[in-house]
């Protein structure tokens, strides 16, 4: 392969990583709509799709396996590939974590949604955007960008324990509530889950331009 | 730089073939009992840096330098030091192997005969060839003229003759360019081996090799009218996953050389 033709097949790896973002993105802000609004088909559709999702990733791990035995690549290649191949990774349990939203809407029914639906679309706007953020920090190989991302996380976290709070002390006055309170529960750490897996995509961010592949919150530059 | 002591040194190192420069103030530290390849497009001036080491710049008559060599931190061009001397202790191994039309004991022999050797010389030559990986392979016949080998052998025979005048560095130009993936191989597992006690530097144009193989890795180049300087130089593993010098990376990625 020449080096052109290797640069274009780099090129195209990056861009079937992105349309894997989108459709993690599309199938998170689907589930929730779906949760909110007792769309039972909608959430249906989410589980079946994650199919899709999981083809895409071991189809980026295939080919990035093609270009490693082929090309033997050093340097910003090396990283791009190896970083693509945890990315991708990544992406795949996101959506992983939109199908659990989706079972779960699944397994409430009929029932109405009410608390803390308020609390767990925050968390998820949350998610969506750092997912965003982290992806076109990739595209525009920010570190500083990447490394906000944590920042993100932490407000994530603090809105779960608080939604966890408020579940738990529902649970405690009114016991009925107990079986649908334990199934958001589940959404909250799936949604806690996706910001944490967006932190992680920030991170190969910052190896791929650094090198770093343990880069640290006060690690502006990433040198290492 | 490498943080271990170093055997060798260049300061300011600048090699002219009459009044061309080849090689421009180049500082380098070469660790001991380490493997460190020399990498670069060609022309660079990779193999005329290998050959200051040993002095065998001087057998090429329109060949000078300025800048100091230092080996154990002795200045390698003073007056008092002979050169022939010096290529005993800093040997080297070729492109090509070449053996002399001689057997293969004779081949291995023949260094430490010249050097006045006294002690047992059936045993000089055996420990040379286990240590080159080549004694299971010849034990039954090294009367046999060393022309009749393969050329994996060939090369590493011509390690072992290095090795029997008990070198310390090994100076490698290339020695594997003329051989299969196999006997590739042989050679690289000797060296690995043969760091535990000698230090190594080789040229290769071969960069997973160098990636493979070596421990610290100099990057050379050309650029405009500054003929062979020495761009970059680290740990094999940082200069091969995250270059510092966009030079390097530009060279070890092929997009350019």
């Amino acid at each position: 392969m020449l080096r052109g033709d290797f640069d274009r097949s780099l090129m195209e790896l990056q861009n079937g990583l992105l349309e894997l973002g989108l459709l993690v993105e599309e199938a998170i802000v689907k589930s929730m709509d779906a949760l909110e609004r007792r769309d039972l088909t909608a959430s249906f559709e989410v589980v079946k799709d994650d199919e899709h999702i999981n083809r895409l990733r071991f189809k980026l791990e295939e080919s990035s396996i093609d270009l490693i035995a082929t090309q033997q690549p050093l340097a910003i290649d090396l990283r791009t590939l190896i970083a693509v191949l945890q990315i991708a990774v990544e992406l795949e349990r996101m959506g992983d974590y939109a199908e659990g939203i989706g079972k779960v809407s699944m397994i409430i029914g009929d029932e109405q949604v009410f608390e803390p639906i308020d609390d767990l679309k925050r968390m998820s706007n949350y998610g969506i955007e750092m997912l965003r953020r982290s992806l076109q920090a990739w595209v525009d190989r920010d570190v500083e960008a990447a490394r906000q991302i944590w920042d993100d996380d932490d407000k994530v976290d603090s809105l779960y324990r608080e939604v966890c709070r408020d579940l738990f002390s529902g649970m405690s006055r009114e016991p009925k509530r107990i079986e649908r309170s334990t199934h958001l529960l589940w959404v909250a750490h799936d949604l806690e889950r996706i910001a944490d897996r967006a932190t992680n995509i920030a991170e190969r961010v910052i190896f791929l331009v650094t090198g770093n592949t343990s880069p640290d919150k006060t690690d502006a530059t990433g040198t290492g | 730089m490498p943080s271990t002591e170093s055997i060798l040194r260049t300061d300011n190192l600048s090699v002219y073939y009459g009044t061309k420069r080849a090689v421009t103030d180049v500082s380098l530290d070469v660790p001991s009992n380490q493997i460190t390849a020399i990498i670069g497009p060609s022309g660079c001036g990779k193999s005329t840096l290998l050959r200051c080491f040993n002095r065998m710049n001087e057998l090429i008559p329109t060949a000078s330098t300025t800048g100091k060599v230092y080996f154990h931190g002795e200045d390698l061009y003073a007056e008092h030091v002979d050169p022939a001397e010096i290529r005993f202790q800093i040997g080297m191994v070729f492109q090509r192997p070449n053996p002399f039309p001689k057997s293969i004991f004779d081949n291995v022999a023949f260094g430490p005969k010249i050097n006045g050797f006294k002690g047992d010389m059936a045993e000089l030559v055996e420990t040379s060839l286990v240590r080159a990986a080549l004694w299971d392979e010849v034990k039954d016949r090294l009367n046999a003229s060393a022309l009749s080998l393969s050329g994996g052998q060939q090369q590493r025979l011509c390690i072992a003759r290095t090795l029997a005048v008990k070198p310390q560095v090994i100076l490698m130009d290339e020695p594997c360019s003329a051989l299969d993936p196999i006997a590739t191989l042989a050679i690289e597992e000797v060296m690995r081996e043969l760091a535990e006690e000698y230090s190594i530097v080789i040229v290769t144009h071969n960069m997973q090799q160098a990636a493979r193989v070596s421990h610290y890795t100099a990057f050379m180049m050309t650029e405009e009218s500054r003929t062979g300087i020495l761009a970059e130089y680290g740990e094999s593993r940082q200069i091969f996953t995250n270059p510092r010098d966009e030079r390097t990376e530009a060279y070890i990625t092929g997009r350019f050389g």
